[in-house]
């Protein structure tokens, strides 16, 4: 297991029966599951099964149609370090690395117009531990993919301690670049404790690093850790890939 | 030159030009960073537009102090072009695009028939355009154009931080609490006061370059939030000033002086972003 992490495991969300969408329109429904401290949940689905709908549902952005959707003592809806998808705005952003990995403690601010000493230092920190501390001073914009993704997780970390909600953290990346940020989310997971919820639609890399997947479709929605999804229908689909590509490697 | 200067400053209307030119210069600039970067450029145009639509209104209702119609009519334009960039059959620059033209032809319609000006084509030209009025303004005007820009400068630097993680990106900032529809109404009812405000120097057809101009500037260069926005002030206030001494030593129009200086100051700053590589 990888419950490894510092302190009790407890529980930090959870969904029953769920029922996604818009006003009239549901996307997806019969969503149930938990996440408890140093999980790492997967979650998969075919385009248009309701990935990001569950994302804007969880950080508290949109009401679910029906079911109910608990966070833990420990947690609450704002304390998500949540990593977009990015926008083309942000492309050609003129921006400093510092300024964003900063704004990331914009919801300890409250009423308090500039950020202080604490707030320089949690940034600071999490800049080192991403191995981006040399970049602060550089323009976001002209980094690489790869390093642009560090800089929005180190972000993510100054809004939280403990739950990471991470939209597609590797798409448009090189497979290089792709295997680093997997490496990084996994030990932020492992050494720190931090539960990660990762969106994916990379079956194949993702499922690895997983200790839980939600697979999500228009036909049902699967539950569970990860060997009882290996096992399940979606997993022997899954399986059947893994095979297939092993061959392709031979 | 410097003799002349002299000369002018010891008029009043040179030194208030010169006061709410400054201003005028701050508070658009700080506003075009914001806008520029969160796509809504078009907004300052279509604003303007609205406004001299108002002004219309106010000329032919006879009202004494035209700002009461303006900027009640231009702060609720403001407002409903922000919730029709949100989720509307009409996408938001389809949105922008009708409002302004329409508040043009009617605006232009309504003076046509019933203004009581000798001289309507005059009058249009100068609401649209810019007048001279930079050069008669009084005492109250001045007054109001100050109470106005400190507000802004103010609510800018207090907001700065959270400004900025609502134009970098909008999602997170929602997602760890902050009010993004609330910072986003506030920018656009700032933008309907200015625009009113900055109207006057260079008329609703060309106000909204003092709002772009300076952003796109100071982005050729700098590469930061904070030295954009900086540099885009600077920017603003040295075209802004050069231009309205430039109209008061050639006797050109006010504001096409000013946006012809931001245009030149533009060109410079491409070329030296590209220098930099």
């Amino acid at each position: 297991m990888k419950n490894s992490g510092k302190g009790e495991v407890m529980l930090q969300i959870q969904c029953r029966d769920l029922t996604l969408g818009y006003e009239k329109q549901v996307v997806a429904r019969d969503i149930s599951f938990e996440v408890h401290t140093g999980d790492y949940l997967c979650i998969l689905g075919e385009n248009g099964s309701g990935k990001s709908t569950l994302v804007k549902t969880l950080l508290g952005l949109q009401k679910p149609l029906g079911g109910i959707l608990e966070y833990g003592q420990e947690i609450r809806a704002d304390e998500i370090g949540y990593l977009p998808q990015q926008t083309d705005t942000q492309r050609d952003f003129p921006a400093s690395v510092e300024e964003i990995v900063l704004s990331g403690c914009v919801n300890r601010l409250g009423l308090r117009p500039f950020y202080g000493k604490l707030e320089k230092e949690i940034a600071r920190e999490n800049m080192e531990q991403l191995g981006i501390g040399t970049l602060a001073k550089k323009c976001y914009r002209e980094l690489s993919g790869g390093q642009q993704q560090r800089v929005l997780l180190a972000r993510a970390l100054c809004a939280t301690r403990k739950l990471l909600l991470l939209d597609e953290p590797v798409a448009g990346l090189d497979p290089k670049a792709a295997e680093e940020m997997y490496g990084l989310i996994e030990r932020l997971n492992r050494e720190q404790g931090i539960s990660v919820i990762m969106v994916s639609h990379d079956v194949l890399e993702a499922v690895p690093y997983a200790s839980h997947i939600l697979y999500m479709s228009h036909r049902d929605v699967f539950f569970g850790d990860r060997e009882s999804y290996l096992t399940s229908p979606a997993g022997q689909m899954y399986a059947s890939l893994l095979r297939a590509r092993e061959k392709r490697n031979l | 030159m410097i003799e002349t200067l002299q000369y002018y400053l010891q008029y009043d209307f040179v030194r208030y030009a010169l006061i709410v030119g400054t201003l005028i210069g701050l508070c658009s600039s700080l506003l075009g960073v914001s806008l520029v970067l969160k796509r809504f450029s078009f907004i300052g145009d279509g604003l303007s537009h609205v406004a001299f639509g108002a002004v219309a209104i106010a000329a032919v209702m006879r009202v004494e102090n035209d700002m009461i119609v303006v900027i009640p009519v231009t702060v609720l334009a403001a407002v409903l072009l922000l919730a029709f960039t949100g989720r509307t059959a009409i996408r938001g620059d389809a949105a922008i695009a009708m409002i302004s033209v329409a508040a043009l032809a009617i605006g232009y319609l309504l003076l046509s028939r019933y203004s009581g000006s000798a001289n309507i084509s005059a009058d249009v030209c100068s609401s649209l355009f810019g007048s001279t009025s930079i050069l008669t303004l009084t005492g109250a005007d001045v007054g109001f154009c100050v109470v106005i820009s400190a507000a802004v400068i103010i609510m800018f630097v207090l907001l700065f931080h959270k400004i900025f993680a609502v134009t970098f990106d909008e999602s997170f900032a929602r997602a760890t609490g902050i009010r993004a529809q609330t910072y986003n109404g506030l920018i656009a009812v700032i933008t309907a006061l200015v625009i009113v405000v900055a109207m006057e120097l260079a008329g609703s057809l060309l106000v909204s370059a003092l709002i772009i101009f300076p952003a796109l500037s100071a982005m050729r260069v700098f590469k930061s939030f904070l030295s954009v926005t900086v540099c885009a002030a600077v920017v603003s206030v040295l075209g802004t000033l050069s231009g309205i001494l430039i109209s008061i030593f050639a006797s050109t129009p006010v504001g096409a002086s000013i946006v012809a200086v931001d245009l030149l100051i533009f060109v410079l700053f491409a070329i030296a972003g590209k220098a930099r590589g």
